[in-house]
């Protein structure tokens, strides 16, 4: 698994002018893109993910292009095989715990049933211990419960990588010890590769086999 | 049948066309309005919202001058396809469906503006298109605001009066609706039927803005 990332994108906004423009290169299992708020951690993801789009550059997964400015290449989000760990989870409000599972496996444009999904989507709700909380609604969920469920989501339909953008930074101190300690293991348990973006030493310290440090809009250091 | 019901009938009719149609224009308006950037959107807000400030006697003459049979619209119609839309019941669902618009549109727009742009990322990396993704996702989490738009529009075509007048006209029956009804009938005296008719307005009205206000108020669910 390798991500190499080279972008330039400038951003205007609220009478602010920011200039995104980073270059690194990482093979590591788990990466930490890791610098203060504001910079850029957020757009590089976003880049990755294929929801924002740079101005130029290049954005090659495991060697091959998902955006290159020369040659006109910018692979859709929903097209680039990856699995998006989004800050405040970004569950479904109406959808059961269930359909927010099996969202990416059903097609068209009607949502999940309360009983699609079938076998992949019944292994997930196990093997993250969801089966008492299946046929609720995200925000009867305790926080744990939230982060199992958009993980299951978000690799239910088997993606090469994971992005996660700044998974703990919404919680209380004490709960995001636990949250980081549960995540790190489900992680290793699926043995998925993983970039994540944080602001958060202890995740560096958790999560960073690779570490990218990013400093206004640019890459500052690595180790 | 009495006279006050065929021109519930007509009025219902009318209001019902004039609400599918902006169910469309309507929606579509109000989501390119909260989506899309490009120059000018605001002064096309405000142009667009012009049929709900306007008198409608000037909305009424602005039709007539694009649908008249001398319009440019309307010429091309007529020669075109022999289609008259003055003194008709189209004629009135058309003056009714521009009067309505801004409540969907703005409605629309302020429900789709609501809704957490995180949710469209997170459908978008799972892998939904930008139909499926309107479908799934954004009516979902819009559709109150917007059916509560809707409902106002249904009621302000329901009552609609100065631009239909001059557009439609008041022939019984045929294009004499509810509101038109009521304006001829004090006209001619007739009390009684007065009485008949802006009971059944004032009644429907305010079943309408019920639904209307349950549906904007407060969610039990966030």
């Amino acid at each position: 698994m390798s991500f190499e990332v080279r972008i330039r994108k400038r951003v205007e906004g609220g009478g602010r002018r920011f200039e995104l423009s980073v270059a690194f290169a990482t093979d590591a299992r788990r990466t930490v893109v890791h610098g203060p708020s504001g910079a850029g951690k957020s757009l590089t993801l976003q880049a990755i993910a294929g929801l924002l789009k740079p101005d130029e550059g290049t954005i090659r997964i495991d060697g091959k292009p998902v955006f290159d400015s020369a040659s006109r290449i910018d692979v859709p989000a929903r097209q680039r095989g990856l699995g998006y760990l989004f800050q405040d989870y970004a569950l479904f409000p109406q959808l059961t715990v269930r359909q927010n599972i099996a969202f990416a496996l059903k097609r068209g444009w009607l949502n999940p049933s309360r009983h699609d999904g079938g076998e992949a989507v019944d292994r997930w709700i196990q093997a993250f211990e969801l089966e008492r909380v299946a046929q609720q609604r995200p925000h009867q969920l305790s926080g744990g419960q939230r982060q199992r469920t958009a993980l299951a989501r978000a690799l239910v339909n088997e993606p090469r990588a994971l992005l996660l953008d700044e998974p703990f930074s919404a919680l209380d101190p004490e709960l995001r010890g636990r949250m980081r300690t549960e995540l790190d293991m489900l992680l290793e348990r699926v043995g998925i590769p993983m970039l994540m973006i944080s602001h958060d030493p202890e995740d560096v310290a958790r999560f960073g086999d690779r570490r990218i440090l990013l400093r206004d809009g640019t890459v500052h250091a690595e180790s | 049948m009495e006279p006050a019901w065929i021109a519930l009938a007509l009025s219902l009719k009318v209001a019902g066309w004039a609400t599918a149609l902006n169910l469309v224009l309507g929606v579509a308006a109000g989501f390119a309005l909260a989506r899309l950037r490009f120059p000018g959107r605001e002064l096309l807000d405000a142009v667009l919202t012009l049929p709900m400030v306007l008198p409608p006697t000037v909305l009424g003459y602005y039709l007539l001058v694009v649908i008249g049979k001398r319009g440019w619209l309307g010429a091309w119609l007529w020669d075109r396809f022999g289609i008259n839309l003055i003194f008709t019941w189209q004629g009135a669902v058309i003056a009714a469906t521009i009067v309505a618009f801004p409540l969907v549109m703005r409605s629309a727009r302020a429900a789709f503006e609501g809704v957490d742009p995180q949710l469209e990322r997170a459908a978008r990396v799972l892998g939904l298109g930008e139909w499926a993704l309107f479908f799934r996702v954004t009516l979902p989490m819009a559709w109150r605001g917007v059916l509560a738009g809707v409902l106002l529009a249904f009621a302000r075509a329901l009552g609609e009066f100065g631009a239909t007048l001059m557009v439609a006209g008041s022939i019984p029956g045929k294009t004499q609706t509810l509101s038109v009804a009521v304006y001829e009938a004090v006209q001619a005296g007739q009390d009684d039927t007065a009485n008949l008719l802006v009971l059944i307005v004032s009644v429907t009205c305010v079943v309408v803005l019920l639904a209307a206000g349950r549906l904007a108020g407060p969610r039990s669910v966030r």
